[in-house]
């Protein structure tokens, strides 16, 4: 079947710029990207010349980046760890942001929107400067844990302390990624057909059974989304490891930064950037099946 | 003993009264009705019985046992909802094994119930799809399955076929008479449609602004209604202000505005000189050429102002010439024929002596 011809240009109108911008802004640099992740540094920062312009100099293709990534473990373990942090966070944001999105879904129409207000509120203010004032409240000068090393030093056991720890850094990308969480959840729970629960209890379904049986199962593409949302830029972030953490807490995206803006080595930042976004890939193609497998086996 | 008594309930929203002291004993087996217009309270009732509110006064008996302390999940008590409820994530089978799971009835006995279920209500080949896939009949049905499965001492059923077509409407009626005589569990079924109460119920209770106003069988409901509102919303009814000018056994004699001396038959308590209403039924009223009818103690002479036919049947309004109207209606045996009078003829209205009502207001 063909299309009339004004349709097809229709069409082409209105998803051709989109598509246009998505090419030359994230297609094409993924692919430079590539190619610059197979090349040697220059001499300060940039790619050095396909074609050596004096004896000795690096230049051409290479795999040696990938060679440095694959020949040490420290690289491996940086991604692993930061895989760790990002399914932490995915976590206890999940574990944070159920009930409030969902007392939020059953509260009075009319109390809803000003809710969800409250939640995105933070957004209004510096990303930077709400990390910052993690460090005055996890600092140990902070009037929360003061009162605690007070009465640890009485009990004889050393003080503790929270900032510059991989705690710190949990905490502050929850803080930071909490409403992206709570947004997909509350989206999905607000749809909810109030009758189904209606109906659990009338067929003898307890408090519990309910929310297990039918609001969980049911709040599932809401979760994912919520997860997504958080998974993903907890992975690549850098700002949050690097201000509230040690030397110890760096994650990938710190390294990436580095590379780019440290030692000004673009093929390895390129290839460390690459690295993360098939592992990226390769838990979304998991996930993909999984859920398949979930929704088959139903 | 009454399986189900409901005594002098009463529940209030704010300023308004939904449910005011209403008193209903609904026997074992039964398929009893509530009926009314919307906002008359019944869907109220029906909440306060599944146990998803509580009566402001008064008490829920079941099997002598008030049921004010037992949350609905205990109460052996199922409802079948208006929009049906089935859970979307669950195929037919999960839906009509859900109450079973929370019954914690094991497994072997959970399937072979779930297929019992599904014979019963003729869905043996939809177990594995899921409700989306269904048709609203089908969807109405695994409703019924997943109420019915363990037998609960009563099935209430919310308007469960306002959202039907009206052909399939007809067919899940017959249906359900068939479903409730085999299983033999009480219905408590809650409608707005007059003529789905009369078809499908033992005994009907209509309801009006929170209170029963009559609670009989359908034919006396039909019949012999008490008062003005129940012979208004069931069926069809000619209602004509009249007064008792004569009482005797035989019957009453009435005089009704705008027509004059009627013959009524008798009723219980009825004085002379007291007003009321004259209620008498289209098809109670026959309808002929001008000279016809003699033999009838009521007949009054008019012209044809309005008729309505609707295939089986014609209505026709009647005008006297003092500008009463009166509805009558005539089967439509004859072949092919549509009208036996055109607007603007000459007829004769006439019914018997012992035909209509006189209520008092």
């Amino acid at each position: 079947m063909t299309r009339p011809r004004a349709e097809t240009v229709t069409r082409w109108l209105v998803s051709g710029p989109p598509f246009l911008f998505l090419f030359v802004f994230f297609a094409l640099p993924s692919l430079i990207m590539v190619v610059a992740s197979f090349r040697y540094p220059g001499e300060f920062g940039g790619l050095a010349p396909l074609a050596a312009t004096r004896p000795g100099e690096d230049a051409g293709i290479t795999a040696e980046n990938y060679g440095v990534f694959f020949g040490d473990w420290i690289y491996f373990q940086i991604l692993a760890k930061s895989f760790g942090v990002a399914l932490l966070t995915t976590l206890v944001c999940l574990v944070m942001a159920y009930p409030l999105a969902l007392l939020i879904a059953r509260s009075p129409k009319r109390h809803r929107d000003f809710m969800i207000l409250l939640v995105v509120l933070p957004f209004a203010s510096n990303f930077l400067v709400r990390v910052y004032a993690w460090m005055i409240i996890l600092g140990d000068q902070s009037v929360f844990l003061r009162p605690v090393n007070y009465v640890l030093a009485h009990l004889g056991i050393e003080p503790i302390s929270l900032l510059f720890t991989g705690f710190a850094v949990v905490v502050g990308m929850v803080y930071v990624h909490l409403p992206f969480m709570i947004l997909p959840l509350y989206t999905n729970l607000e749809k909810h057909d109030p009758v189904l629960l209606d109906a659990a209890q009338d067929l003898g379904a307890n408090a519990w059974s309910r929310f297990w049986r039918v609001t969980f199962p049911l709040s599932l593409p809401g979760i994912f989304s919520g997860a997504a949302l958080v998974f993903i830029p907890v992975l690549g972030m850098f700002a949050i490891p690097e201000i509230l953490g040690g030397k110890d807490d760096w994650m990938v995206g710190n390294m990436i930064k580095e590379a780019f803006l440290g030692t000004r080595d673009w093929p390895f930042g390129s290839m460390l950037s690459i690295m993360l976004t098939l592992a990226v890939l390769a838990v979304a193609a998991l996930a993909a099946f999984l859920a398949r497998k979930g929704t088959a086996r139903a | 003993m009454a399986l189900l008594e409901i005594r002098n309930v009463s529940r209030r929203f704010g300023a308004m009264t939904a449910v005011d002291k209403v008193s209903i004993t609904i026997e074992a087996g039964e398929f009893f009705t509530l009926l009314g217009p919307s906002g008359c309270g019944k869907t109220t009732l029906l909440r306060l019985i599944a146990g998803f509110d509580l009566p402001d006064a008064g008490a829920i008996l079941l099997d002598g046992r008030d049921m004010a302390g037992t949350p609905p999940e205990q109460r052996p008590i199922h409802t079948v909802f208006q929009s049906y409820a089935l859970f979307p994530h669950m195929t037919v089978s999960q839906n009509i094994a859900f109450p079973l799971k929370m019954a914690g009835k094991t497994s072997e006995e959970t399937r072979s119930k779930v297929k019992e279920a599904l014979a019963l209500v003729h869905l043996e080949e939809k177990g594995a799809q899921f409700p989306h896939e269904l048709s609203g009949g089908q969807k109405q049905r695994v409703a019924l399955a997943r109420s019915l499965v363990n037998r609960p001492r009563v099935l209430l059923l919310d308007e469960p076929l306002g959202a039907l077509d009206a052909k399939l409407r007809e067919e899940m009626q017959i249906e359900l008479i068939g479903l409730q005589r085999d299983v033999g569990v009480t219905f408590v079924f809650v409608t707005h449609a007059q003529s789905e109460a009369l078809a499908l119920s033992h005994r009907i209770a209509v309801m009006n602004v929170g209170r029963v106003e009559q609670l009989d069988e359908p034919s006396k409901i039909y019949g012999l209604p008490v008062n003005r509102f129940v012979a208004d919303f069931i069926g069809k009814c000619n209602i004509l202000d009249a007064r008792v000018l004569e009482t005797s056994p035989g019957g009453l004699k009435l005089e009704v505005k705008g027509l004059g001396e009627v013959a009524a038959p008798a009723r219980e308590g009825a004085r002379s000189g007291e007003h009321g209403v004259l209620a008498l039924r289209p098809e109670q009223v026959r309808i002929g050429a001008p000279d016809s009818h003699h033999d009838l103690k009521n007949h009054f002479t008019g012209r044809v102002h309005d008729l309505l036919y609707v295939g089986d049947i014609t209505t026709y309004i009647v005008e006297l010439p003092n500008g009463t109207r009166i509805e009558a209606l005539l089967p439509n045996s004859a072949p092919g024929r549509a009208t036996f009078f055109e607007i603007g003829d000459a007829v004769r209205v006439a019914w018997r002596h012992d035909a209509g009502n006189f209520l008092r207001d």
